[in-house]
């Protein structure tokens, strides 16, 4: 029986398959599962459900490669730069092909995966009466409150067929750390079938039972465990590695326009053959200026008893 | 565009949403403008303020560098609290957030807000990027400031989608559909300030900026927006005041026209 641990090109492989759902992005805009997401790229993956709460430009270079027929999301954009243009090219001319976009808002997005994290059907909660997210989606159903009446709106739980995590260290068999801030890292983990998990540094199970309130999530769920150091560049890593904002203007830039995407993606994704091939094409000092210029580590806990 | 002035409309909006802050009060911060607006609170009135960032972060004095994401490094850095985006959320349905700001790319008379669709949902002219958090605040604040750029293009008799609620269509419709926050305070533009009458809940022009006529902020606005007998020109920034945004801000990034 094989280990957790493999490349980014086996876990895509076995644990991304055509037409399932993923949930990347799940920590907002830090660790970010670019390397992942170019693999899925790479492997032509198609008829994907996308899934994340605000993953930055991923989701809209995953949609401009035609990987996905569906997206459920809070917010689709470029963060520091502007709106999406693939996303808009989908949405609006649907460009490459029909994208089915079902809207959801952050608390939403939260709710829906921690109700398929705790096993429950839906989540009741207050936000979002009263606005157009709600007539005819399939995410939420208006109801009200059995004794008073008052309107209430429950959301439908999520289950992602996987979860794609970018963390600072993993042992081998997929106990984590991660630290920064993690958005619905958790929530998202426990509510997804499987869990894929690409570590900055692989260490040993020692280091990681030293403290387990760190731990993300439980290794039963983990399938994959990638060692993927720079795996969420442009995104930073707390600890290992800032924003590469620059990037994120360039990409704004040359993906204005379909055939400029394509040069792009051909360029970044499509003519490298895996991160290593991706982080070459850099310019030559970028790296070591994303690289902390100082360190900020935490007072030591003690577990000792 | 006033040359005679030595600060943008970007600089008067935060103060304008700084001034709104009170002390010790918990207030969602968005990006951009609403940043710096806090930073002003913080250093002038409001130094017991609690900034709240929808990924997951709560900051009592604000990060030392300027931040292109909420998620970037320097805002994690320092945070009173870093913690699940849910946890944060909860905290605004239980009612204990005060105020939040929010932008927008269209918003009618009723101070609802529009960023997902232009044009019909099936086709739109437009595929704006979504709520973000904004859809929240808008629910579940005890009020909120919408703050946004000032084009008759934008704003609207009615929006095309009603992505966060204002006041729906008036009067007592947040209380109808269900909807415990407070609604929007103001709507802070590139113009000026309109505040919301408090019977019908319309939009009226509480201030226009310097330099700037209450003529041409109704010419600007896309349904017949009404005067407050009280309007009055706004008050400038002061030095202190933008002395504070420039120094989080050197370049200009967030406050060039």
């Amino acid at each position: 029986m094989m280990g957790k641990v493999m490349t980014m090109a086996q876990a895509i492989g076995r644990f991304v398959p055509d037409g399932c759902s993923v949930l990347m992005g799940a920590a907002l805009e830090s660790l970010i599962p670019f390397a992942a997401g170019h693999e899925i790229i790479r492997q032509r993956r198609r008829n994907l459900t996308l899934i994340g709460p605000i993953s930055d430009i991923l989701f809209d270079q995953l949609i401009g490669a035609g990987c996905a027929s569906r997206v459920i999301a809070a917010w689709v954009g470029n963060v520091s730069a502007g709106l999406a243009h693939n996303y808009r090219r989908a949405a609006e001319a649907n460009t490459p092909h029909r994208l089915d976009i079902e809207d959801h808002s952050n608390f939403t997005l939260s709710l829906a995966l921690l109700a398929g994290g705790l096993g429950a059907p839906f989540i009741p909660t207050k936000t979002l009466l009263g606005t157009d997210l709600l007539p005819g989606s399939q995410s939420f159903q208006l109801s009200s409150e059995p004794d008073t009446g008052a309107p209430l709106v429950h959301v439908q739980a999520i289950t992602p067929d996987v979860a794609i995590l970018q963390v600072q260290r993993s042992d081998r068999e997929g106990n984590a750390h991660c630290w920064g801030n993690l958005g619905v890292s958790e929530e998202g983990g426990l509510a997804s079938r499987g869990v894929i998990i690409v570590a900055e540094e692989v260490v040993s199970r020692e280091m990681i039972l030293s403290d387990p309130n760190r731990v993300l999530l439980p290794s039963a769920k983990v399938v994959a465990v990638v060692h993927e150091p720079w795996g969420a560049h442009p995104s930073p890593v707390q600890g290992f590695y800032g924003r590469d904002h620059g990037f994120y203007e360039q990409y704004h830039l040359a993906s204005r326009a379909k055939e400029g995407f394509e040069q792009w993606l051909k360029e970044w994704v499509l003519d490298v053959e895996d991160r290593t091939g991706y982080l070459a094409r850099l310019p030559k000092d970028r790296l070591n200026q994303l690289k902390p210029s100082q360190r900020r580590l935490a007072a030591p806990v003690d577990y000792g008893y | 565009m006033n040359q005679k002035l030595t600060y943008t409309m970007q600089e008067v909006m935060v103060a304008v949403a700084a001034r709104q802050i009170r002390d010790g009060e918990l207030v969602f911060v968005g990006m951009r403008l609403p940043l710096l607006a806090f930073a002003v609170a913080k250093r002038m009135h409001a130094p017991r303020a609690v900034g709240l960032f929808e990924c997951g972060l709560m900051r009592d004095e604000p990060a030392p560098e300027l931040l292109y994401t909420m998620s970037d490094p320097p805002n994690i850095a320092g945070a009173i609290w870093s913690t699940r985006m849910i946890n944060l959320m909860g905290m605004l349905q239980q009612g204990a957030v005060q105020l939040g700001m929010i932008g927008g790319a269209e918003v009618d008379r009723f101070g609802n807000v529009n960023t997902s669709y232009i044009g019909s949902r099936q086709r739109p002219t437009v595929k704006l990027p979504g709520s973000g958090g904004a859809a929240d605040i808008a629910s579940l604040a005890g009020r909120f400031l919408i703050i946004m750029q000032h084009e008759r293009r934008r704003f609207k008799e009615r929006v095309d989608y009603i992505t966060s609620p204002g006041f729906g269509e008036g009067g007592d419709w947040r209380r109808h559909v269900g909807l415990p926050g407070g609604g929007p305070a103001a709507i802070i533009t590139t113009l000026g300030t309109l505040s919301f009458d408090p019977e019908t809940k319309e939009a009226i022009l509480a201030s226009h900026h310097p330099g700037v006529t209450p003529d041409e902020v109704c010419r600007q606005t896309g349904w017949p927006l009404r005067v407050s007998p009280a309007v009055h020109e706004t008050a400038p920034p002061t030095d202190e005041e933008l002395a504070i945004i420039r120094h989080y801000d050197p370049k200009g990034f967030w406050t060039r026209p």
